[in-house]
């Protein structure tokens, strides 16, 4: 059980957002001049680190923003959250504001 | 290695209990082998036996970072079936399902192989006629189905809620007769001694750390235990296959590793005479021969290498079991616990061949690998000892998501946890 600080809301109970995957992969800047190969690696691949992990959650039965959530796939320690345009790292060391 | 038969119990019986010698040995990893098997779970076990018994490759070492039967193969819940509409899938677990049929014998080891029946339960007339469709392909593929009506399914099991108001009303299912249920332990122990026995060395508490590969060749494997060399390395880790694998420079693989939870309930006397599965509702149940009863339901949502489950999805498990069965509220859960999956982009798995020579992969079992134990590892010893793919697999490819033949059962798309 953990809970997600939205940057809109404040914290709120895991149960309460929907999961929405790695948040590391890029969509083709480009989608009309992007190769197969740049939507096979956007589509299929996956670090899928085992430790930190930056990844989507929607706060669907709150204020339905979406948001960047930095976690540690192993521990289930959580990180800092961010808003979507905000960059955000598996290596991000600014500590947790969770 | 002491033959296990009704006699050697009597002999058992009568002289003490002395007659039993250990299971396998215990042996020092020697510097190098022909084949090492990464992963002492079912698929690295059986594939250790398959490449004895039937490839005649026995200077083979398992590999396991833990103890034996310690990952999935001892926390899943033992459903087998073979009821798959995709032609690839049929056959492969239909292979799976005729080697289960004749394990035990095969092992000299009582797996309790129980052919109770798996059913599929649906809750609409669009469901029922996707079932149908289902069934016919597998009857095609030659592999028995029924199709039941909602009276059929009540006949066997009269404890779920079969109103009309019931949160899915009951429509029928489809039924697999031959499939069933095993037990977990005794098939990693099965295939761990009939492998010892023909000269397979088991290595636990060795964690592989690193791969030496030059030339694009595979040499061998850095461990905690030291170098031990190799001709071939077979990958058999399931939910641990993506940083595995980065180890040996393939990055980025179609996986992600996401938990699975398993409980079970306070014993009773036979409650459930077969397999049950509640799509909708996310949920499925069946009895051990202990008398709990064993369920599930979905994935924890969200990706996780930690060997332990969280309470919403506890509690969204026994909801959705409330709303097929009611009377599962009287009951206390008494155990619960997680693995870790290794959730490919299709939902099906890969055996085969990686771009490092030498080097095998077997990865992506989802929730179904238990099931494809016996296949899997009879495929993934003929891909290593012949360097190619059986027809069984060849379909299992890791490249397919690179070139559009992935094999997509339910069709639910490139979202592993959807699968
Ligand atoms: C709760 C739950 C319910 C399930 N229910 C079903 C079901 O009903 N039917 C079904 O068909 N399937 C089911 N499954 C899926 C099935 O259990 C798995 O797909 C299958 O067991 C995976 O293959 P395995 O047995 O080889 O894996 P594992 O037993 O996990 O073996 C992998 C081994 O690799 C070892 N390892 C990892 N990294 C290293 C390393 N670096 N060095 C050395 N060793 C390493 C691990 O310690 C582990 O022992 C379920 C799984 C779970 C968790
Ligand atoms: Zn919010």
């Amino acid at each position: 059980m953990f809970i997600i600080k939205c940057p809109y809301c404040g914290e709120r109970d895991v149960t309460e957002f929907s999961y929405g995957g790695d948040a590391t992969r890029a969509y083709p800047q480009d989608p009309a001049q992007a190769t197969p190969e740049d939507w096979h690696a956007y589509v299929y691949e996956r670090d899928n680190p085992r430790g930190w992990h930056v990844e989507w959650w929607q706060h669907s039965q709150g204020c339905r923003q979406w948001l960047k959530l930095r976690r540690n796939t192993l521990t289930h320690e959580l990180g800092r959250t961010a808003l979507p345009h905000e960059p955000l790292s598996p290596d991000d060391d600014e500590g947790s504001d969770a | 290695m002491t033959h296990y038969s009704v006699w050697s119990l009597i002999k058992g019986g009568l002289t003490g209990q002395k007659n039993w010698t250990r299971a396998w040995r215990d042996p020092e990893p020697k510097s190098s082998y022909d084949v090492i098997i990464i992963g002492g779970g079912g698929h690295g076990l059986a594939t250790a036996h398959y490449l004895a018994k039937l490839h005649g490759v026995t200077n083979v070492a398992v590999l396991e970072k833990g103890w034996l039967g310690g990952g999935n193969v001892g926390r899943n819940t033992t459903i087998v079936r073979s009821n798959y509409l995709l032609d690839a899938n049929a056959h492969f677990y239909e292979h799976s399902l005729k080697l289960w049929e004749g394990l035990s014998d095969d092992l000299n080891y009582n797996v309790m192989f129980s052919q109770r029946a798996v059913i599929n339960l649906a809750h609409s007339k669009p469901q029922l006629d996707g079932f149908a469709r289902r069934g016919n392909a597998m009857l095609l593929n030659g592999i028995d189905a029924e199709l039941l009506d909602r009276d059929g399914v009540q006949a066997m099991v009269p404890y779920f809620d079969y109103s009309e108001s019931a949160r899915f009303p009951i429509y029928g299912g489809l039924m697999q007769r031959r499939g069933g249920s095993a037990r977990h332990d005794a098939v990693a122990w099965g295939y761990a001694r009939s492998a010892d026995a023909r000269g397979v060395d088991l290595i636990q508490n060795c964690e592989v750390t690193g791969f030496r590969i030059e030339d694009g060749r595979v040499l061998g494997v850095e461990t905690t235990r030291g170098f031990i060399g190799a001709q071939k390395v077979g990958m058999a880790v399931a939910g641990h296959t993506s940083h595995v694998a980065a180890m040996a420079g393939l990055n980025r693989l179609p996986i992600e590793s996401h938990k699975l939870q398993a409980m079970v309930s306070e014993g009773l006397k036979p409650l459930i005479n077969q397999v049950y599965t509640f799509g909708a509702g996310h949920f499925y149940i069946s009895q051990s021969d202990k008398g709990g009863l064993v369920y599930g339901g979905d994935l924890d949502g969200y990706n996780s290498y930690a060997q332990r489950g969280n309470y919403p999805l506890i509690e969204h498990v026994h909801a959705a079991g409330m709303a097929l069965m009611p009377s599962l509220g009287r009951l206390r859960l008494t155990r619960h616990w997680a693995g870790v999956m290794d959730m490919s982009m299709d939902g099906s798995p890969i055996i085969g061949m990686t771009p490092i020579e030498g080097l095998y992969l077997n990865a992506g079992w989802c929730y179904g690998g238990f099931k494809a134990t016996p296949a899997s590892g009879w495929c993934f010893a003929h891909t290593i000892a012949q360097n190619r793919p059986h027809a069984l697999n060849e379909a299992f490819t890791l490249n397919r998501f690179e070139t559009g033949a992935q094999i997509d059962e339910r069709g639910a798309g490139p979202i592993p946890g959807a699968h």
